[in-house]
């Protein structure tokens, strides 16, 4: 008797700490008659601090909290106006000069001046605040690489609040995607009041002060965000939600039945297994995404540092059969590192054409793959990089005859080892910072952090250097596809896959303001019910 | 027996510290760090990221350091989720996974250990193949795939349930159910067959026989007898499978988006975020310690041929 006391009493003990905790998760409002959009975001959000975070869940949230001077237009994702009414850039394009809304102020009432923006900008480029993305703004404004680098002070940044209204800063170059690059969240002004009272707790729902057209009503992690209309907004009128939530979702196969359960109505992406199924409906929607799915060789190294080689491998593979039967998502098979961009006229690229690549492997030494040694294909531990790479694994076994091994690693290893130049062939992709060439071409330079390839080409360089003094128009265009063209049809320094595509579930019956677009930027406070 | 108690609670301490240790340098050896992104950071900005946690300091000073912080009840800062630091995420998601995994230990043990005995009983009847076959299912199909069959059937066929979330909300009770069930499912499987294997040795024992012979009623002979002794081996299962429950959830917390401890244990490898790591870590050790703690002594209560001296 007295045993089975001590027994009940031990299970007792430990079910009273387990109800306990489950106690605590109380709250959560029926949802009555209030408009309330429900978002399926992928990851738990690192941070609510514009200037620490990087990832594309983060972003989705910082645009519905904040504003910058400008925002992205949710049909094109081009600059319109936001905390900013109004800019001038000056003739040689370097000078760029905002005047502030009146109206603009924090959510607690606080007015947001030029000053503020000095001083954000000058927060997420200070080196004590490490911020992921500091190299973002770095990369546009006069003395900011320096400051961040910590090989300057605060003061040789070229920012400068002229007064209350006017803010003015000044580029390294004229760079011409800089205005529509200002919407991202590393320009963001923050809440320096609030910070300096808070700090790094400043982000709490209790502590939180934003600027953006929602304000942010709760935040349990790995269960929900929630935002509600900011009062305080200059263009409130055009609000009409009156919840947004967003759950962190990490299976895109529990995302999908949300949707189809009515659980939430905006699925950011759809899984592979129900693709079939769902493109069937007319609440799918795919397009274009700027970024491309890529092989970087490792030039340095034998026999891959022969460009025949190079382009024999990329020559031998059938995009337009991966596309259909692996990715079956819609993609575009790739034959350039940029995808196609307004106004840019592109490259062709080599294509694929399985007698040039058998002559090119045989020029190289290499008749019918004979001695052709093994090489390793390295990818991050993912079922769909997985099946990419043995479709091409089979491809050049069956079209070059020569054999290569998988091997995948987690992404902090692989990430390591390609920056280390440890390895034969790697996959990557990129997606694009802002619409323009340059954010695909620019980081292959000789010697910079993203070429892991070891790509190094001075005319290439040089043509890249050259770009970024020149003024926008078909000339600037010319020089960055002359650097395209020496990079992949000349050199084949990457082997380019497919360009990638948005994938999307929303019923536009039901919501509107959100379009797709090439960024897949759908800032939250456009979306509105369609009735 | 106070005694035995006591000392064996003591022993847990050495156990934990050496756990702690091997975990804190064992995670410095692996490759990439906690800010590696696919954009390399500026080597300042790196360095002073370092700074801030203490990093730039030598190895053994860092270790000095932590383990001050961690006597005092203080796992630091995260290196990925900046906002909070680890003591409130690991103290805001423990619950949801104890309670996940209380939950499903209760299914896997009260249906298991009736499910084990039917067959016991019925030894090679249908309701011995019929349980032995559902426990067969239950070991060999993995999590990820009983969980989105479940959530297909419940949740998009027969909308009885939501298809993920957590208790609290508007949903009350009903998240807390497939999650449960899918976790309980290996559990009870394991469970139904030990019983079963346990129970079959146990009838065939002098004792029983004896209890036959002395005309006790049949109902008397299975509840008094067999199954105590029967149950023991089900009972030193409970700790490692208590431990295994709640730290094995990662999965199920996944595809059911219950926000347990079980996801940040995952995550937190991945982005090398040294001290969430460190802190889930120490968490799941101290309760896998316990539970085989707390085993052993209702072990020791239950069998009275292991003595506590």
């Amino acid at each position: 008797m007295k045993k089975t006391v001590l027994v009940l009493g031990l299970i007792a003990i430990v079910a009273s700490f387990g109800f306990a905790g489950g106690a605590q998760e109380a709250g959560g409002a029926g949802a009555g008659d209030v408009t309330e959009f429900v978002i399926g975001n992928g990851a738990e959000p690192e941070s609510l601090d514009p200037h620490l975070v990087s990832g594309v869940p983060e972003h989705r949230i910082m645009m519905g909290l904040y504003e910058g001077l400008v925002v992205p237009d949710p049909e094109t994702a081009t600059a319109v106006p936001g905390v900013a009414e109004s800019w001038e850039i000056s003739d040689d394009g370097t000078m760029y000069t905002f005047t502030l809304r009146e109206d603009a102020q924090w959510s607690d009432g606080t007015p947001i001046t030029a000053q503020q923006f000095v001083d954000s900008w000058l927060r997420i480029l200070n080196p004590e605040t490490a911020a992921p993305y500091a190299w973002f703004p770095s990369m546009f404004i006069k003395g900011a690489a320096d400051y961040n680098a910590g090989e300057a002070g605060p003061e040789s940044v070229a920012v400068r609040a002229l007064d209350d209204r006017t803010f003015q800063f000044e580029t390294v170059g004229p760079l011409p995607y800089t205005l529509d690059a200002l919407s991202h969240y590393s320009f963001q002004v923050v809440p320096l009041h609030a910070i300096e009272e808070y700090g790094s707790e400043w982000t709490l729902p209790e502590n939180f002060v934003g600027n953006g057209p929602y304000t942010l009503a709760e935040w349990s992690p790995q269960q929900r965000i929630v935002l509600e209309p900011n009062p305080t907004y200059w263009n409130a009128d055009k609000v009409q939600l009156d919840r947004v939530v967003f759950l962190p979702v990490e299976e895109d196969t529990t995302m999908y039945n949300m949707y189809i359960n009515g659980e939430i109505d905006w699925a950011t992406n759809v899984p592979l297994g129900q693709l079939e199924q769902a493109q069937l409906r007319d609440d799918y929607h795919v397009s274009p995404y700027l970024g491309t799915y890529y092989y970087v060789f490792n030039n340095g190294r034998e026999p891959l540092n022969d460009p025949n080689v190079r382009k024999a491998l990329s020559m031998a593979i059938d995009r337009q059969l991966l596309v259909d039967t692996v990715t079956r998502a819609g993609q575009i098979p790739a034959y350039s590192m940029v995808p196609e961009m307004t106004g840019y006229p592109g490259i062709e690229g080599l294509g694929d054409d399985l007698d040039t690549a058998r002559q090119l492997l045989a020029d190289a030494g290499y008749p019918d793959g004979e001695g052709f040694p093994e090489l390793t294909v390295l990818y991050n531990t993912n079922e769909a990089h997985k099946s990419i790479a043995e479709f091409i694994q089979q491809q050049w076994l069956d079209n070059l005859n020569i054999n290569v091994t998988l091997e995948n690693q987690e992404w902090g290893t692989y990430l390591n080892n390609r920056r280390q130049h440890n390895f034969d062939i790697a996959r990557a992709g990129w997606i694009g910072d802002y619409q323009d060439p340059n954010t695909f071409l620019d980081m292959f330079i000789t010697g910079g952090a993203m070429n892991g390839g070891q790509f190094a080409n001075d005319e290439y360089d040089s043509l890249i250097a050259q770009a970024a003094q020149m003024q926008a128009g078909p000339e600037r265009f010319d020089v960055l596809r002359q650097a395209e063209q020496i990079f992949i049809e000349d050199e084949m320094a990457v082997m380019p896959i497919y360009y990638y595509v948005n994938l999307n579930m929303i019923d536009l019956q039901k919501w509107s303001g959100w379009y797709a677009n090439i960024m897949g930027w759908h800032p939250v406070g456009d979306i509105v019910g369609a009735n | 027996m106070t005694q035995y108690i006591v000392r064996r609670f003591l022993g847990l301490f050495p156990t934990l510290f050496i756990i702690i240790t091997i975990s804190f340098f064992i995670i410095r050896v692996a490759p990439g760090g906690p800010f590696a992104r696919e954009k390399e950071l500026p080597p300042q900005v790196l360095e002073n990221i370092e700074k801030k946690y203490n990093m730039d300091e030598p190895l053994l000073v860092q270790y000095g350091m932590y383990m001050y912080d961690i006597i005092r009840g203080d796992l630091g800062p995260s290196f990925r989720y900046m906002d909070r630091d680890v003591n409130y995420y690991i103290f805001n998601s423990l619950p949801a996974s104890m309670l996940l995994g209380l939950v499903s230990l209760s299914i896997a043990l009260v249906l298991g250990i009736t499910s084990g005995v039917v067959s016991a009983l019925r030894q090679n009847r249908l309701a011995d193949y019929l349980s032995m076959s559902v426990a067969v299912i239950g070991i060999s199909v993995p999590l990820f795939v009983i969980g989105p069959v479940l959530m297909y059937f419940l949740s998009i066929r027969l909308q009885l349930l939501p298809t993920s979330g957590w208790i609290g909300g508007r949903n009350g009770l009903k998240p807390l159910i497939m999650p449960a069930i899918t976790l309980a499912f290996p559990y009870f499987a394991y469970i139904a067959r030990l019983t079963r294997a346990s129970v079959i040795e146990v009838l065939r024992s002098d004792y029983i026989r004896t209890a036959r012979a002395k005309g006790l009623r049949e109902s008397v002979i299975i509840f008094k007898h067999v199954l105590k002794g029967a149950l023991l081996p089900v009972v030193s299962y409970l700790g490692p499978a208590f431990a295994g429950i709640v730290t094995g959830s990662v999965v199920v917390e996944q595809i059911f988006r219950v926000p347990g401890l079980g996801r940040f244990f995952v995550q937190s490898a991945f982005n090398r975020d040294y001290t969430l790591i460190m802190g889930t870590v120490i968490v799941f050790s101290a309760i896998l310690i316990v539970m085989n703690f707390l085993v052993d002594i209702v072990y020791a209560l239950l069998d009275p041929r292991i003595s506590y001296k």
